[in-house]
């Protein structure tokens, strides 16, 4: 069992992953394929994602750490033989945070137009290259050892690049979803409207590949196909297939917060699926429970992520109740002076005295003592730091 | 490859640990003395740290990703061992994402405050990630908590293999003070450059004062814990120790030479200092420093790199703690900043030495393990991919973070153009 709770994790982390970060890659898919002067709609797009896309991105970095830690011979398997995927995402991830960056210091016109291009491009390159190498990996093209599957064929294959595709229409059509329930918060009707023809547009899009997807997964996977077709396989898909007519229903009757769910659930059924279809197996002829690390490191594993988890939670709850109420979107004038000015005393010399004192003391210890003693320097040294930082942070009036 | 990823997260990793306490600390000031100036200062500046903290998840992610591209067999291996490290770190960049966005997205959304406390969790993030990050190198360096047995790890403890780790402090506090270095210095420089452009009114040297106390009081206490970290080395890595002074036979009352380089077993055209690196590495002065005999010729590092990167390191961290003295000098006997032009030079030139350093002495602490990548345990040549095209690769990566440093200078340069408030210039050009 223990060995299983981290694949659990790493589930919940693709899961995150698809359908938060997902909506970001897609919402830059409806940049690149704006009009020129549907400035409104890409505008739109960029701010809704501004508060939250990095953490989003931050669930990716939790998937590869996870899985380094619990499953080592795994990642190291899948890392080395998928490295041209994995580069092209660097890339693109690169090159889209970058253009985020650019962007909101550009002003409108040509160059902010070229720089949305850039993210575009990006947030069409990443999810492709992520789903490429899930498909290698779901197909079995990924042997365990050091880079012992084909640089190339692992991934290029029918099953990988269909896999790609279908991360990039999963993105897209999550994003039109989201901006619409956006748009229906902040933005003007028509913004609404644009939004929720893309949505409806995007979701039978999406369905109809992901149906060319499984024809092909039927042709060229075997194994992944016999595992979608069976058992828990066939329900997470037709879970997936319902939420996602659930989704088209509840855009077309205008609730759009609910769509945001169905939709949501749409993807992560996908996500579990594919878990359930490769089950015992990460890679051919690794279980899960070969793969394992320790049993030592397991435990910490899971103490880490439950700390991690009572600190993550509210956190990310904080963030998003700020962002899907609204909070982040208007200014608020009743905020500002408020605040009440304190009288600060000029006299600093017993700080100063006091500092000089721990500076020679810790120094002192630091470098004569051992164990104890040389903690207690480095205490009164940190110390000496934060007694001189106030006076010496205070710049002198009338320097000139 | 992995080295040049490095360097490139190193400055920002810097701004991730030490710039938000700076930004919170300006913050705090305005809600103490409800002065505009530094109401203005703190928000710029959170701007400055977002567009870092982005850059910074970037180049993260191309780390995390480049070790198990790169260094399959050292994941493969031990990631059971150290890689809770790196997932303790996830959560706390997890956690620096969050409340760095609540913190920027929410300037006047958010009860003043609120808002500073919102910047909090930025700032012991940043503690808390450095410290993770930097318990996996101490274990590289000191490994402990597992026993190999047919090259694989098993009887694995990771937290006392990474916390454990009488290594872990030495290091962190040494990284971490240096963090402040590069920040406070690299700040400073940038307003020592308005100075010596006639614009230093009360924003600027507001700015400049907060910056340069962080680096002026960091300096000659970085020194100090400089000087333990050696005595560490000198007990647990004595190789790496006799590779950073040249140091081929075993000796007692061992001289320090400063500058030359190493050949045939000694140093060339260096200034030798008797008894100093006993002294200083054993606190005695006939001490016996262990040469680098005691192992055979292909186990030792490099070691001209390793000597040049650590003078380096060690003669720039010397300036400027002479330079802070110099300056809390002036600052507390003259009440006033200094006058001098030189000084401003100076400070401009500090932020990319302190950046020098900063590399020079990671080079030192990698270089000085080799060849091992898990000290005495694993050789880097062990641990590297089997994966062909890597030059590809390693070009791609050059153009990428070219592309990408291009990118954050025109990002920073646009912020630093945008005017200052009305309110503010008026006050500052009083």
């Amino acid at each position: 069992m223990l060995e299983h709770l981290p694949l659990f994790f790493i589930i919940a982390g693709l899961i995150a992953y698809a359908v938060l970060a997902g909506a970001d890659f897609g919402a830059g898919i409806w940049i690149l394929f704006s009009k020129r002067d549907d400035k409104d709609l890409r505008d739109h797009a960029r701010h809704s994602m501004g508060p939250v896309w990095e953490a989003n991105h931050v669930w990716l970095i939790f998937i590869v750490v996870v899985s380094w830690t619990a499953y080592p011979r795994a990642l190291s398997s899948v890392m080395s033989t998928l490295a041209v995927p994995f580069a092209l995402a660097l890339i693109g991830i690169v090159l889209r945070g970058t253009a985020y960056a650019l962007r909101a210091q550009a002003q409108d016109g040509e160059l902010a137009l070229k720089i949305e291009r850039v993210f575009g491009l990006s947030s069409v390159l990443t999810p492709f290259a992520l789903g490429t190498a899930v498909g290698g990996i779901a197909s079995g093209h990924v042997p365990v050892g050091n880079a012992a599957g084909n640089l190339l064929t692992s991934w290029a294959n029918p099953t990988g690049l269909v896999i790609g595709v279908l991360s990039v229409a999963t993105s897209w059509y999550l994003a039109s979803v989201y901006l619409t329930a956006d748009a229906q918060r902040t933005g003007p009707p028509a913004l609404v409207h644009a939004f929720r023809v893309r949505a409806l547009a995007a979701g039978v899009g999406a369905g109809v590949l992901a149906l060319v997807g499984l024809v092909v997964v039927h042709a060229d996977a075997h194994r992944l196909w016999h595992g979608l077709t069976h058992g828990g396989g066939i329900a997470a898909l037709v879970v997936s297939g319902l939420a996602g007519a659930a989704t088209l229903t509840l855009v077309v009757a205008r609730r759009y917060e609910f769509a945001r769910a169905a939709s949501a659930l749409a993807v992560a059924a996908v996500v579990v699926g594919w878990a359930v279809a490769q089950r015992p197996y990460l890679l051919p002829g690794l279980t899960v429970g070969q793969a394992a690390a320790a049993h030592e490191t397991l435990v910490a594993l899971l103490v880490a992520v439950v700390v991690g988890a009572v600190v993550l939670v509210p956190s990310l709850g904080f963030l998003f109740t700020l962002t899907l109420r609204g909070r982040f979107d208007h200014h608020n004038p009743l905020l500002e002076s408020t605040v009440t000015p304190v009288q600060e005393s000029p006299n600093s010399s017993v700080r100063i005295a006091a500092a000089a004192a721990a500076l020679l003391v810790g120094a002192g210890c630091t470098v004569l003592l051992n164990s104890w003693g040389l903690a207690l320097g480095v205490v009164l040294l940190i110390a000496f730091i934060l007694l001189g930082f106030g006076p010496l942070a205070r710049p002198p009036e009338n320097t000139h | 490859m992995q080295a040049l990823s490095l360097t490139v997260h190193l400055p920002l990793i810097c701004f991730g640990i030490a710039f938000p306490s700076l930004v919170l600390f300006a913050e705090w000031r305005y809600l103490r003395t409800g002065d505009e100036v530094y109401r203005t200062l703190a928000q710029r500046w959170s701007k400055v740290m977002l567009t870092l903290f982005a850059v910074g998840v970037v180049t993260g992610t191309i780390l995390s990703f480049e070790f198990g591209i790169l260094w399959p067999n050292f994941v493969g291996t031990f990631g059971s061992v150290f890689g809770l490290g790196f997932a303790l770190e996830g959560f706390s960049f997890f956690v620096e994402a969050i409340f760095i966005a609540i913190y920027v997205y929410g300037w006047d959304r958010l009860k003043p405050r609120a808002h500073l406390l919102a910047g909090v969790p930025v700032v012991i993030a940043g503690i808390t990630g450095s410290t993770f990050v930097i318990a996996v190198n101490a274990w590289m360096n000191h490994p402990r908590g597992f026993r190999m047995s047919h090259g694989k790890a098993i009887d694995v403890h990771p937290w006392t293999a990474l916390f454990g780790n009488s290594f872990l402090w030495q290091e962190l506090v040494h990284m971490y003070l240096a963090a402040y270095i590069v920040v406070g210095f690299l700040v400073a420089g940038w307003y020592a450059i308005c100075f010596l452009r006639g614009r230093f009114g009360r924003y600027e040297r507001a700015a400049f004062a907060i910056a340069l106390a962080v680096a002026a009081l960091v300096s000659p206490v970085e020194v100090v814990v400089g000087d333990w970290a050696a005595r560490v080395v000198a007990v647990n890595q004595p190789v790496k120790l006799a590779a950073m002074e040249g140091l081929l036979h075993t000796t007692k009352g061992a001289p320090e030479h400063l500058l030359g380089f190493y050949e045939d077993g000694r140093v060339k055209y260096g200034i030798a200092i008797p008894h100093m690196l006993s002294l200083l590495a054993d606190h005695s002065w006939n001490g016996e420093i262990k040469g680098l005999d005691t192992v055979p010729a292909n186990d030792r590092p490099p070691v001209n790199v390793e000597r040049f990167s650590f003078q380096t390191m060690v003669g720039i961290g010397t300036l400027f703690a002479l330079l802070a003295v110099g300056y809390i000098f002036v600052r507390l006997r003259l009440r006033r900043l200094p006058r001098s032009r030189w000084f401003y030079r100076a400070v401009v030139l500090t932020g990319p030495l302190a950046l020098v350093a900063a590399v020079a002495g990671w080079i030192t602490t990698e270089v000085g393990r080799q060849p091992w990548v898990v000290y005495d345990v694993m050789r880097t040549s062990q641990a590297v991919t089997g994966a062909k095209g890597i030059p590809i690769g390693y070009g791609t990566l050059v153009l990428v973070y070219l592309a990408l440093a291009a990118a954050v200078a025109w990002v920073l340069r646009r912020l630093a153009l945008i005017p200052l408030p009305e309110s503010v210039s008026e006050v500052a050009n009083a």
